[in-house]
């Protein structure tokens, strides 16, 4: 049992890190809940217009593409950094000479800011004579206009933010790995196993806790993409790229409709929170604890 | 009272009188009752802040009881911070606006009425401002600010791309179908990559081109969009045809390079874009110069212009619009923002822009003054980004081709007719 002396030094050493949780969390959060119910421009005081803003918002073909723009982001994403990220921990799951140095090579994108990832991968992408058209064009096809292109530009957001990424996917799913018991592995092999089928029976049902936990991770941060876009293509063209974070950014300091844009974030935090309930639900079918 | 009471009386109230002069005339007593107001700027960044220092120091000597406290922020995240103070009720006592949002604040309550600071102040002459641009900075009859600088687009051209191709170059008779006419020689011989002429396809050429084609953007009561009558066609084919024809790269053909590095690199013959671009076209190695933008049925060039204007929540009004009218129009300040390049002071005195008039490139800095006499002034409404962005996302599709002219503009018209509905 916990005596009142012992709560009040627990809650000083709690402080540090609830004081800005609080501050930067919990208190935005509740306004942004309290400021969608308003009309605020905010150079003027706000007026309360009830639910005006969240029926407005069911309606507005910007936000409704930008929604069916971030589905399309995660749907590129998702499988696509899981792939890439998995494949990398897999490969990387012993000791060699040179391991610790390509671990860290892959990490790298992950602390390279967004400005620099998208110059580069601008260039890479560059419909004028980028590395990849100048390479498709040696074998006679014709690049897309990726970036500058309403099909391709998606796609152009999605392959840099799946090669940023890998890194951190990579890292948990090592430490997932290397978190298994070697004697299951063993135990498979002198039962005769292939590798295939240590891989596909012991290792990646084992490794589902980690996997749940990059899944859960990347799907509320991806519903919440923004950087990239914002850097790479500002939306466009013709809106291929935008976002809903985006929209959220335009409304409330572009267009001064802060109560609006509170709304949409508002229906992302409940989407994010659905979406995460579901998972939680649905882990006790595929995700083994032991 | 007995006369020697009186005395004494008279002594103390003469010694009180003799200590309250001596310690008002204190220098460190004077200082600490200076008044000080701030002012947040985003033109100053990132060239010109050591401009703005010498012309608050200026500004301080002559008004040893005012202390400006410079704020600063660039361009891109200026109007965010702004908006963000205004609502934290931190509002600087005096900054920058540009005419494109102006209104926006103005109308909002958020500007100090200058007029009644400036009826006070005996040193003040409204004509000591270029008219145009004193003028845009008022509303229903109240002055809430006044203007600081003003700037025009013209059109550059390559010099050397045009002698390579033996085309004549532009000069101020020049209209749409003589720089058709030269863009269509230019291309035919220019090489693969090097282009004839660049103007982007997007509000801020449309709605001058608008008005170059004989159009209105809005009703003159601001109550309905009209930009989609036969002039906007007609300006928006124009502008829409020289990327068709290969004039202007489209997005892919430019890729990363944006359209000063175009220029830069000796790749555009004709280049559509603002005067604030000379200094960084002093190195290149080709020779350029410029001349009015040729215009369609009328002629008709940009006008842009900042103001500096007063917070209505300042404490300090008079001392805000002394900085206001100083930081704008005194010659001191104005012979600083000249020798520095900072963009046009927008006053009336010609004998002080002769400097200006005398730098070289470009030649024909005369082109300058020749366009602002037949200044358009950007259309703007209470959410102007909003009226932007969604006129720009009609633009963008009919360049694509995604939908006809006729449809790009009626949809934009129509997007417009909504938003204006909410002012």
């Amino acid at each position: 049992m916990i005596r009142p002396k012992q709560g009040r030094t627990a809650l000083l050493f709690i402080a540090p890190s609830f004081i800005p949780l609080l501050m930067f969390f919990v208190i935005p959060m509740i306004s942004a809940g309290v400021i969608s119910f308003t009309e605020w421009d905010l150079l003027t005081p706000p007026r309360w217009v009830g639910l005006a803003n969240f029926q407005e918002l069911i309606h507005d073909q910007d936000f409704l593409l930008s929604l069916r723009n971030t589905l399309l982001f995660i749907l590129g994403y998702l499988p696509l950094v899981l792939i890439l990220g998995l494949s990398a921990a897999l490969a990387l799951d012993r000791k060699f000479r040179g391991s610790n140095a390509l671990r860290a090579a892959y990490f790298l994108p992950v602390i390279t800011s967004w400005v620099i990832v998208a110059l580069l991968w601008k260039w890479i992408l560059n419909p004028n004579g980028g590395l990849v058209n100048s390479l498709l064009a040696q074998i006679g096809i014709q690049g897309p206009g990726w970036w500058t292109s309403k099909s391709w530009s998606m796609a152009s957001v999605i392959i840099p933010s799946a090669w940023k990424d890998m890194g951190y996917v990579m890292l948990l799913l090592l430490a997932g790995l290397q978190s298994i018991p070697p004697e299951y592995k063993e135990a498979a092999a002198i039962d005769g196993a292939s590798k295939r089928q240590i891989l596909l029976k012991i290792t990646l049902p084992l490794l589902t806790p980690a996997l749940f936990f990059v899944l859960v991770i990347s799907l509320i941060n991806n519903f919440q993409v923004f950087d990239q876009i914002w850097v790479m293509t500002q939306g466009g063209p013709e809106g291929s790229t935008s976002v809903v974070v985006q929209q959220i950014v335009k409304n409330s300091f572009d267009y001064g409709h802060m109560g609006y844009a509170s709304a949409m974030s508002m229906v992302l935090f409940v989407i994010i929170m659905l979406i995460t309930g579901i998972q939680l639900r649905l882990q006790k079918r595929w995700v083994n604890y032991e | 009272m007995k006369s020697s009471t009186r005395k004494i009386w008279a002594a103390t109230v003469a010694g009180i009188l003799v200590a309250g002069i001596g310690i008002a005339s204190n220098p460190a007593v004077a200082a600490a009752r200076k008044t000080t107001i701030n002012f947040f700027t985003f033109t100053a960044v990132p060239d010109h802040m050591k401009d703005l220092q010498a012309m608050v120091a200026a500004f301080e000597k002559k008004n040893p009881t005012i202390h400006v406290n410079i704020q600063s922020a660039s361009y891109a995240e200026y109007f965010t911070k702004l908006k963000t103070r205004v609502a934290g009720n931190q509002t600087p006592d005096t900054f920058e606006l540009n005419y494109e949002n102006f209104v926006t604040y103005a109308s909002a309550g958020t500007l100090l009425n200058l007029n009644t600071a400036s009826a006070r102040d005996h040193s003040f002459k409204k004509t000591a401002y270029y008219g145009k641009a004193y003028d845009v900075f008022a509303q229903g009859g109240k002055q809430y600010g006044v203007p600081s600088s003003f700037s025009t687009v013209v059109l550059f051209y390559n010099k050397d791309l045009f002698k390579a191709a033996g085309v004549a170059t532009p000069n101020s008779s020049w209209d749409w179908s003589d720089e058709a006419a030269a863009a269509a020689q230019l291309k035919a011989k220019l090489p693969e990559g090097t282009y004839a002429d660049f103007q982007p396809t997007q509000f801020w050429e449309f709605y001058k081109v608008l008005g170059q084609a004989g159009g209105q953007f809005l009703s003159a009561d601001k109550k309905s969009a009209t930009f989609n009558k036969q002039p906007g066609i007609n300006a928006l084919n124009w502008l829409i045809g020289k990327t068709t024809a290969g004039y202007t790269p489209t997005k892919a053909q430019m890729g990363t390079l944006g359209d000063d590095a175009m220029f830069k690199a000796g790749k555009l013959a004709m280049y559509h874009s603002g005067i604030w671009l000379f200094d960084s076209f002093k190195a290149v190695p080709f020779g350029w110069d410029i001349a009015v933008e040729p215009g369609g049925v009328t002629p008709g060039n940009h006008f842009f212009a900042n103001a500096v204007v007063a917070s209505a929540k300042t404490k300090y009004p008079y001392a805000a619009w002394k900085w206001a009218q100083f930081m704008t129009s005194d010659p001191a300040a104005v012979k600083i923002r000249l020798a520095a390049a900072w963009e046009i002071p927008a006053v009336s005195d010609k004998k002080a822009l002769s400097g200006y008039l005398s730098k070289t490139p470009p030649a024909n800095r005369a082109a300058v003054f020749e366009a602002l006499k037949n200044p358009i002034v950007p259309p703007v409404i209470r959410q102007q980004n909003e009226m932007q962005d969604s006129v720009n996302s009609w633009l963008e599709k009919a360049l694509s081709g995604s939908v006809s002219v006729t449809e790009a503009l009626n949809s934009a018209a129509k997007d417009v007719n909504a938003i204006l509905a909410k002012e």
